[in-house]
């Protein structure tokens, strides 16, 4: 893609940012030009400072050196005032959060015009606006039900109104943080076209991302933060994915790949399980999982993963149907009687589920099994026992800490998801839950995380890989079923499947039912 | 303009000197409205430590007071440790007290050194039963234990008068609304000589080394911490978290049981409804400004006992309302509360940007 000439103007200019959060330095002397119709792609691991720093543009956060500069209506760049959102907003920087910023119980006109009504006001602003948003909606194709309360739309839906929000307060620079993270491929390839189109009519846009291939498929500029510095910026012309990828990562990266497999027996079932009500439910869910095995389970977020999850972490008892286990039922096994048979879960959300943050390192190491004779002695804790296990996991598992008694809630989110590793893989289960378990992690340990799953193959345990990285999904399972609204599809090989078909299940078309 | 950044662990010691801080903070700021009183704070003050500390018997009788601070600090803190907000100390005090009359006043008679321990483990165990229904209504029906262990309190408290009024009044009282004297068996031993001070304390002492221990160096303790911190990640790790909080009710209780039983067995010798000027509730107070530490339980209660005792006397010297105390000690309450706020989050203070520009 070429993008504007070097002659456009330039729209937004970071000046020498600088941020520290206490010791961490999270953007370091960060200098970045965006012009006119141009759309860059910020690309960098998780903490390498991306978001940090596209919130000091906003203004959620002070830089402590360095200055935002911005084109005020063409009149050349003018210093923004920092720490303030408003004065982003009024200079026509617009952002898109992660999260999404709606109110779920509005429709999708009150909440692109909230915030910009007098507070008393005899007229209604909406009848302009509906027809200010219809002209950009024509103009744009972002596609919104402008009625609709925000509950009832998609997740495409309510990012194409975050979108058409910044558009209507007459943005002329728009940040998107990490957009694709909850689309389907087909959800972020329209994305993609419309901010072509954007950008073509002169809207510069940034978006934040660590995915290489939307990055080279979709921007004109690349910036490349690592540590919080930029290592790099340059036209995507002149990259290919190998080079982003070690300019992101630092050194050379070496993929994970697995080997062809020999799937044993069944190991773990499930049968005809239903649970719930609503988006999380789960309605007649068929699982087989074989030993020596990855299964992969595809799906975009909210299709009742979650609930899965939880059924077979023994959280959460199926309202019917049958779990079992070596043969054996478990349909009634809670979590403790599902860590004793020899099961490892990799919980879904980490931070909430997976440690206690402020225990420390050991202790987290230590939870699941505390009951066992190795942890206690006549209900009496054995401190030295569970330090020195501990000692022996942080480094067996490189466990970045400040030793094993600092407390687990200051480390990283790669180094917390390595204590879960620790302490899930290190007893040698038979059987592998692992929900999300590269959510939100950089290069390397996603590669760790992963290479940990193939070793658990390897020894012949069966894995259950709930993800929504179809890459990711794709490189490790042997057989991926897709899971949509709570149904989940029959397991198929993974070599019979190609991007575009599991994508389109995601989305609920073509065989989501095949029993 | 003002911001705050969040900061990395707290050593000990700094912890200790903002606490300590807060502590002289809330002494300063109490003494502006003495000024308004007539009063100069030195003198005041001088007069309150002279009335907890001043002699043996004033020393004594701060450590009396301390008492069934203690256990009901204790009480508190074990409860908030695991997020289990127990607002009803008071009423599982009154219940134990209502248990040690009941046991204590002959209806069993026995030698001291079987007579003490039953009533203390009666009432223990009564404070420990009030709990344990607000406990499971939370844990199976999820109702909030806020509203049902402080309603709690009244429902008791009306029942104690009941009793007192009807089925275990005195007899010998000329109608007051009294309990039967305990028997002397059952009464706690005095520590000293001619002071009030009692066996009561030791126990009280012991109890907070106990928890302690207890939070400290057992799995049972490790549970409480996990599912207090993060009852999601203890669930999911397998740690039983109803039976967890079914025992920490039942300790929290049995701790506020404890004090009843020490004053009434020790103090008092007999049960009438204003037993407890809010002990129970000034626990609540002693299990915070202790930062919820057992150990730190004890001198909190040792500071609120003595401003406590000590206002009292400084009222009777000067005539100034002894309501003084319950300021100072809701002052270093909020003193304390800031401070963790210190604790957690650096202040800076940012220029405008215009200043910004100039400087470069």
């Amino acid at each position: 893609m070429t993008g504007p000439t070097q002659e456009a103007d330039i729209v937004l200019r970071l000046d020498g940012i600088t941020k520290r959060f206490g010791m961490l330095t999270a953007n370091g002397d960060v200098s970045l030009d965006l012009r006119q119709g141009e759309i860059l792609a910020l690309l960098g691991e998780n903490g390498a400072g991306k978001t940090t720093l596209m919130n000091i543009l906003f203004g959620h956060y002070v830089a402590d050196e360095g200055q935002v500069l911005v084109d005020q209506s063409g009149t050349g760049l003018s210093e923004l005032e920092p720490g303030s959102p408003h004065a982003a907003l009024e200079s026509g920087i617009g952002m898109v959060h992660q999260h999404f910023t709606l109110a779920e119980n509005l429709s999708a006109l009150d909440n692109i015009i909230l915030g910009t009504e007098k507070l008393v006001s005899l007229t209604s602003a909406r009848a302009p606006a509906r027809k200010k948003l219809a002209e950009l909606i024509t103009r744009s194709g972002l596609d919104v039900p402008l009625d609709a309360r925000i509950s009832q739309l998609s997740v495409g839906e309510k990012q194409r109104v975050e979108i058409l929000k910044a558009l209507y307060r007459d943005a002329r620079v728009l940040v998107l943080d990490e957009p694709t993270a909850v689309l389907t491929p087909q959800e972020s390839d329209t994305l993609f076209a419309t901010l072509k189109k954007l950008s073509a009519d002169g809207l510069a846009i940034i978006f934040i991302s660590h995915k290489l291939a939307e990055v080279m498929a979709s921007s004109h500029r690349v910036a490349v933060l690592r540590g919080g510095r930029k290592v790099a910026d340059l036209p995507t012309a002149e990259c290919d994915l190998r080079k982003l990828a070690e300019l992101m990562v630092g050194h050379e990266i070496v993929e994970t790949v697995r080997d062809a497999g020999s799937p044993g027996a069944p190991l773990f079932t499930l049968q005809n399980i239903s649970v719930g009500h609503g988006r999380d439910a789960l309605h007649q869910v068929d699982l087989v999982l074989r030993s020596g095995e990855i299964l992969g389970i595809a799906g975009v977020s909210g299709n009742g993963q979650t609930t899965l999850a939880r059924v077979i972490s023994g959280l959460e008892p199926p309202a019917s149907g049958t779990v079992s286990m070596e043969g054996d039922d478990r349909t009634d096994a809670n979590a403790r009687t599902v860590i004793d048979s020899g099961f490892a879960r990799i919980p879904e959300d980490r931070h909430r589920d997976g440690i206690v943050g402020p225990m420390s390192v050991s202790e987290n190491l230590a939870i699941e099994s505390i009951r066992k004779p190795e942890n206690q002695r006549f209900g009496l804790l054995r401190f030295s026992a569970m330090r020195e296990k501990a000692r022996n996991l942080i480094k067996a598992y490189d466990i970045r800490c400040q030793g094993e008694d600092s407390p687990a809630r200051l480390l990283s989110g790669g180094n917390i998801q390595k204590i879960v590793l620790a302490r899930t893989l290190d007893p040698e289960p038979k059987v592998v839950l692992a929900a999300q378990p590269s959510r939100g992690l950089d290069v390397g340990a996603t590669s760790d995380v992963h290479k940990r799953l193939l070793a658990a193959r390897a020894r012949g345990a069966g894995v259950i890989l709930i993800s929504e990285d179809l890459d990711e999904l794709m490189r490790l399972s042997d057989r991926i079923a897709v899971i949509h609204r709570g149904h989940l599809s029959s397991a198929e090989e993974t070599e019979t499947l190609d991007r575009g078909t599991l994508g389109l299940r995601m989305a609920g078309q073509g065989g989501e039912q095949a029993a | 303009m003002i911001r705050f950044e969040p900061r990395g662990p707290v050593s000990v010691s700094r912890m200790l000197a903002v606490s300590l801080a807060a502590a002289f903070a809330a002494l300063v700021l109490a003494a502006i409205p003495m000024a308004f009183a007539g009063l100069s704070a030195f003198n005041a003050y001088s007069l309150m430590a002279k009335g907890a500390f001043g002699s043996l018997f004033a020393f004594t009788e701060m450590l009396t007071r301390a008492t069934p601070l203690i256990l009901t600090g204790l009480a508190a803190a074990v409860a908030f440790r695991a997020k289990l907000w127990n607002i009803g100390a008071e009423g599982q005090l009154y219940a134990g007290a209502l248990a040690a009359v009941a046991v204590g006043t002959g209806a069993i008679s026995a030698p001291g050194y079987l007579l003490i321990p039953m009533v203390a483990l009666a009432g223990a165990l009564a404070g420990g039963l009030v709990m344990l229904g607000p406990t499971l209504l939370k844990t199976r029906l999820g109702v909030d234990e806020v509203v049902t262990t402080l309603l709690l309190n009244f429902i008791i408290l009306l029942f104690v008068q009941m009793m007192l009024e009807g089925p275990m009044q005195d007899p010998m009282g000329m109608g007051w609304p009294q309990s039967e004297p305990i028997l002397d068996e059952a009464a706690l031993p005095k520590l000293l000589e001619r002071m009030r001070i009692h066996w009561g304390l030791v126990v009280a002492l012991a109890a907070a080394l106990g928890v302690y221990f207890l939070l400290k160096r057992t799995v049972w303790g490790f549970e409480i911490r996990a599912v207090g911190e993060n009852a999601a990640a203890a669930r999911h790790a397998g740690i039983p978290v109803t039976a967890t909080f079914v025992r920490v009710g039942l300790l929290s209780g049995a701790l506020a049981g404890l004090a009843g039983v020490g004053e009434v067995a020790g103090l008092k010798g007999y049960l009438t409804a204003d037993l407890s000027p809010g002990f129970g509730y000034s626990g609540i107070v002693v299990a915070m400004l202790a930062g919820l530490s057992p150990i730190g339980v004890v001198f909190a209660a040792l500071f609120i006992a003595s401003i406590f005792v000590g206002a009292d006397s400084m009222s009777r010297a000067t005539g100034v309302s002894n309501y003084l105390a319950d300021l100072i000690v809701a002052m270093a309450l909020l003193c304390v509360l800031v401070s963790g706020l210190f604790l957690r989050f650096k202040v800076r203070f940012i220029g405008a940007p215009a200043t910004r520009e100039t400087a470069k």
